[in-house]
């Protein structure tokens, strides 16, 4: 009844959140066999990082434009090249409109 | 003829001016209170919306309908103006004063230490009026006429905080940006005249006969609305205004680039529907070349769209870099169903294409209007000097986090069920394309991450320990939409058979539209 067709496939999403309900409880009852040996407060929930002083909150925040650092710094040359096209000069945007005209002019055939 | 029927029989008409107008009360209904105002403001999109209701109901079981301004009887000289609604028309029209309603009762709270809120509810309803009239416009110089009316009202509000220079920066890019496109929409409407002394779509569609000048006006045409519209590479404008504008006018904005959009829809698949088979280059079928242009152009939208939002800081000008690849995501949709045409698939992009508007303006606006409640209660914009706001916005905090998963297109929310469509039809055409935007989806996801991460986990900041949670009529905004994501998401069907796939229909039975108006008035 829920079901949304595309022609090769289907998508429920009825079924879907059903599924998820019931892996839910599944994980849920696996976890009660578990042992409850956490003690709040302890040397349990400490950090451990190698044996170094754990800093505060604040300090050990990873600032939002640090994170995905990997990522940016290999992708270098990709990024300071799209900001070279985002000059923030009015005429600079115009001029690639003119650019995409002139291209799909060209691809239409009517230059 | 009863009340109803009469109200039934102008209700297009109605739907244009009861906004307009009211725009022009609000000053007046401002000087006896403010309160008044604000609410007067609501009331008069409600209005319009019942307007927008009992019209989409009618054209939903009796099909489209045809309105006229001016002179009835083909006489000369002939001063008329065509208003043709069908159910596209109706999606679009529902999507623009869904918006409107939204900003309004957002800006109760949000905007209420500002001034100037009398001119800001007026530009506010002309801007509405603008898009709903490019939306139910049958006319192509009648569109230009409210593409003009939104450019300038929407520079404006993007001018609202006049106190931050850099608004007015924006204003003054955005309106250049605008008035370009504009004059190129008007320059290609003076060809189309001279060639064929109609302005009438449909009776342009009957007459258009795929000349040389005809194509250089579908291209001038297709380039300065997918500019307006925010297609990259001419995009830049979208960040740089979005980025500096209050979240309740980017709602209206965006309510605007929609209805370029739905003009490029327009000019597509009706005034071009009976040419579209002819062979353009190289014995190729135009569709197909236009399909495949709009289909490069929607793959680096996507990117640079999602490239670009990773890198930000600035919360506003990240979600406009993401707006940015799912207008590629609608592009995407249609230039697969013009490639396509003729093929089940390519009904089912373009399904998947018009419902990604509906999804487009729900996500991407759920997503402004909470960087706005953040704005709103820390004061401030970069992501760099928020953290741990989960502590103390927890309504806020749930409301990101279903924009988050329905933007990225997370299943079971309503971003999924456009983007299955596309992901599946596109894949016909060529699987690269839909790893292309698969990976878009996830970098979408990467991005919303790093924001959730840093605005909502962490520590919490010394300076931001006495946040509360945003008032209740911004509360009310983002619940509203993040609850419509929920339904979208979870019965999709039931928006895809009332509303996407006659709209869907209407834009491929282009024969119907023309015929509405060759054959008889």
């Amino acid at each position: 009844m829920f079901s949304l067709e595309s022609g090769s496939g289907f998508w429920n999403p009825v079924l879907w959140v059903l599924a998820l309900f019931i892996l839910f409880l599944l994980f849920y009852g696996i976890r009660g066999f578990g042992k409850s040996t956490y003690k709040k407060g302890t040397e349990q929930t400490k950090v451990f990082l190698s044996g170094n002083k754990e800093t505060s909150p604040e300090e050990m925040h990873v600032k939002a434009s640090n994170l995905y650092w990997g990522f940016t710094t290999s992708m270098k040359s990709l990024y300071s090249l799209l900001r070279k096209m985002h000059t923030g000069n009015t005429s600079d945007y115009i001029l690639w409109f003119v650019v995409v005209l002139a291209v799909v002019f060209l691809i239409m055939g009517v230059m | 003829m009863t009340f109803l029927e009469t109200l039934l029989a102008h209700s297009p008409a109605l739907v244009i001016a009861t906004p307009l107008l009211s725009a022009f009360l609000v000053p007046l209904v401002g000087r006896i209170s403010p309160r008044i105002r604000d609410i007067f403001a609501l009331v008069m999109l409600g209005v319009t919306g019942c307007f927008i209701g009992l019209l989409a109901s009618d054209v939903l079981s009796h099909g489209s309908r045809v309105y006229v301004f001016g002179a009835k009887n083909l006489s000369v000289p002939l001063v008329r103006i065509l208003f043709e609604v069908d159910s596209m028309g109706m999606f679009m029209a529902i999507i623009t004063v869904m918006l409107a309603g939204i900003a309004v009762i957002y800006s109760w709270s949000f905007l209420q230490k500002q001034d100037g809120l009398d001119k800001y509810y007026t530009l506010l309803l002309l801007v509405t009026t603008s898009a709903l009239g490019m939306e139910l416009t049958g006319d192509i110089f009648n569109f230009f006429v409210f593409l003009e009316i939104s450019c300038i009202a929407s520079c404006a509000l993007i001018a609202f905080w006049v106190e931050e220079g850099e608004a007015l920066e924006a204003a003054f890019k955005y309106i250049v940006v605008s008035s370009i496109g504009a004059l190129f929409v008007l320059f290609a409407i003076g060809l189309l005249y001279a060639q064929y002394n109609a302005l009438n779509i449909a009776t342009l569609a009957h007459l258009l006969q795929f000349s040389f000048l005809d194509k250089i006006i579908l291209v001038l045409l297709l380039v300065s609305l997918g500019m307006k519209a925010g297609l990259a590479p001419m995009h830049m404008w979208i960040p740089d205004s979005y980025g500096r504008t209050p979240p309740s006018i980017v709602l209206l904005i965006m309510s605007a680039t929609l209805a370029s959009f739905y003009g490029i829809l327009r000019v597509i698949f009706t005034m071009y529907g009976n040419v579209l088979t002819t062979p353009l280059r190289f014995s190729l079928p135009a569709h197909l070349i236009i399909g495949w242009i709009l289909i490069a152009l929607a793959i680096v939208s996507i990117l640079i769209g999602v490239i670009m939002a990773l890198i930000q800081t600035d919360l506003l000008r990240l979600i406009a870099y993401a707006a940015v690849a799912e207008i590629g995501y609608m592009f995407l949709a249609i230039g697969t169903s013009i490639a396509a045409l003729g093929t089940t698939y390519a009904t089912v992009a373009l399904q998947g294409g018009v419902l990604h508007i509906l999804n487009d303006a729900i996500d991407i606006g759920l997503l402004f209007l909470v960087a706005g409640a953040i704005y709103f209660v820390a004061k401030k914009r970069s992501l760099d000097d928020i953290s741990g706001l989960a502590r103390n916005m927890k309504y806020t905090t749930v409301f990101f986090i279903i924009g988050l998963l329905a933007v990225a297109g997370m299943p079971p929310l309503n971003g999924f069920t456009s983007k299955f469509l596309i992901y599946e039809s596109v894949y016909q055409v060529n699987p690269i394309l839909s790893i292309i935007a698969l990976l878009g989806s996830i970098l979408l996801l990467a991005v919303f991450i790093k924001v959730f991460y840093a605005a909502f986990l962490g520590p919490e900041l010394p300076e931001l320990k006495d946040v509360k949670e945003a008032p209740r009529s911004m509360l009310l905004a983002m619940g509203f939409l993040a609850a419509l994501a929920v339904c979208i998401g979870l019965f999709p069907n039931i928006f895809l058979d009332a509303l996407v796939k006659p709209a869907a229909t209407a834009l491929l039975d282009h024969a119907q539209y023309i015929n509405m108006v060759v054959g008889g008035l």
